[in-house]
């Protein structure tokens, strides 16, 4: 009963959904606003499959993943291990963390021209501005995982004589993983962002170039298929995160 | 204890300096601090630095106020209506995977440079995260305080007014001071990526015409703008309400 009760709101929404679309294509096919500004549901869907038809927005959309996933990568492995480092010592902690934080509400794009002036308008750049950008909150989350660790869990691993680094991967690493799974996710959105405003400044292929070329060219299909190709990628990577958080974090009692 | 903090800022300065002077750096790309300071002091002097900084906080407070206020109105209006929610689920999260940014050519097809282009894409950025804490704030009140105000009668607007703006408002003030710390981050990448206006298109344009020592001045001014702001705000929160907006756990926010 209950189940169904679930399943009938689940299908509520997603009627609402289908009513939003439809409200849209109504919108768009009675011109309501100007057609160059808003394709209808159904032209901004062709001019997606047209897209990964002829072959180009499959490419863009590869070219804009990878340079995603290629960065935040690097940044998570960057992250996990020197906030590892650093939150585990309290005189690390004492002499960064200041400087960390006074550097947290930077925009990340900001470092967008520092890159440009040391790399120039390449591949390279855009990847090591995605990587520097989504450190910051994998690296911050790590850092301050590692330093809230439970004082009698180290208690116990003192009594049980652990080493360093058995204490800091069997009992710190586990703890500080809700927060480092979170700012996981908060970096991968940083990240595609970041690849998509690399793009933008850097013309180097990718999703980013094709919803700016296509705005300039007043070709709103393209260009919302290239938004909604980003947005999935956005979805896509939340739910996976999601996914993984939930596997990883099985063993926490249920909350 | 606090003098730590700053051995490491203070040593990086003193090291780039020192190399800047040994090995006389004529670079495009990098500017000893005593030059940067310079600029500094230049873009300060000569009141460019306070017409860059009013174009981006105009843009960051304009679409804070619109998109983080259409967020908060949301998210009493869903906070009330469990009905609403549920239908309105699926909607919000296909449209909240959107990163701001991907919405920027639609605006600008549509307003062209200026301030309405940023104000609008900050107003989208600021959106989620309001809706999504306000939401949260919401749904923390306690029960029996909305038990209370059905017990009394009170309308809609007199539960809202009464109940559940003033329980849930040191989490809503929260939501309200990261939607800002979105907002200058998007507006500054906004101005970064396209809008000829503003710290960001400042900074961008100073690293274009081969000026390391200007970009890292404007580098400096955008990174004490951020923690200015975030740093007022999050004293305004401790003063007005205490320990009591502490939310659990980490947040959802967008950064940039």
């Amino acid at each position: 009963m209950k189940r169904l009760r679930e399943f009938g709101w689940r299908a509520a929404s997603v009627a609402v959904g289908l009513g939003f679309l439809g409200l849209w294509q109504f919108v768009a096919w009675r011109r309501f606003v100007n057609p160059v500004f808003l394709p209808g549901p159904i032209e901004t869907w062709n001019a997606m499959l047209d897209g990964f038809r002829t072959g180009m927005l499959g490419e863009r959309t590869l070219a804009t993943v990878q340079r995603m996933l290629y960065g935040w990568v690097v940044a998570s492995l960057v992250g996990i291990g020197l906030g590892a480092a650093i939150g585990s010592s309290r005189r690390a902690r004492d002499y960064l963390a200041p400087t960390l934080e006074f550097l947290r509400p930077l925009p990340s794009s900001a470092i967008v021209p520092v890159g440009i002036a040391f790399f120039g308008l390449s591949n390279a750049m855009v990847i090591g501005v995605v990587a520097f950008g989504s450190l910051w909150p994998t690296l911050l989350a790590t850092i301050h995982g590692f330093a809230a660790v439970e004082r009698r869990l180290i208690e116990v691993a003192r009594m049980l004589r652990l080493s360093r680094g058995a204490v800091m991967v069997q009992i710190a690493f586990p703890s500080a993983l809700p927060d480092i799974l979170a700012a996981m996710r908060l970096g991968l959105i940083t990240a595609l962002i970041l690849s998509v405003v690399g793009e933008i400044l850097a013309f180097q292929g990718g999703l980013g170039s094709q919803i700016l070329e296509a705005s300039r060219a007043y070709r709103s299909p393209e260009l919302f298929a290239g938004v909604l190709v980003l947005g999935m990628i956005g979805l896509a990577s939340n739910l996976a995160l999601s996914a993984l958080e939930t596997r990883l974090l099985r063993w926490r009692a249920p909350r | 204890m606090r003098w730590k903090g700053l051995v490491l800022p203070a040593g990086a300065v003193v090291l780039a300096e020192a190399c800047a002077r040994i090995f006389g750096i004529q670079s495009d790309s990098l500017a000893a601090p005593s030059q940067i300071l310079v600029a500094a002091w230049g873009l300060l002097r000569d009141g460019s630095l306070f017409a860059m900084l009013g174009q981006t906080l105009l843009s960051a407070l304009g679409g804070l106020l619109i998109g983080g206020g259409a967020g908060l109105l949301l998210a009493l209006v869903l906070g009330l209506s469990p009905v609403l929610t549920r239908l309105l689920r699926l909607p919000i999260e296909a449209l909240r995977p959107i990163p701001s940014i991907a919405i920027l050519p639609v605006f600008l097809m549509v307003f062209g440079f200026g301030y309405r282009l940023e104000i609008a894409n900050v107003s989208f950025a600021c959106f989620w995260p309001s809706l999504i804490i306000g939401q949260a704030a919401i749904s923390g009140i306690e029960p029996r305080l909305l038990e209370v105000s059905r017990v009394l009668g009170l309308g809609f607007w007199g539960r809202i007014t009464k109940i559940v703006i003033p329980a849930a408002l040191p989490r809503l003030f929260v939501a309200f001071r990261l939607a800002a710390s979105v907002a200058l981050i998007v507006a500054v990448t906004v101005e970064i990526a396209l809008n000829p206006q503003g710290m960001g298109y400042e900074l961008m344009s100073a690293q274009s015409s081969l000026r390391p020592e200007v970009m890292f001045a404007i580098l400096l001014y955008i990174g004490v703008t951020g923690w200015s702001v975030n740093a007022a705000l999050l004293l305004a929160q401790r003063r007005l309400f205490g320990r009591a907006g502490a939310l659990p756990g980490a947040v959802p926010g967008e950064a940039a």
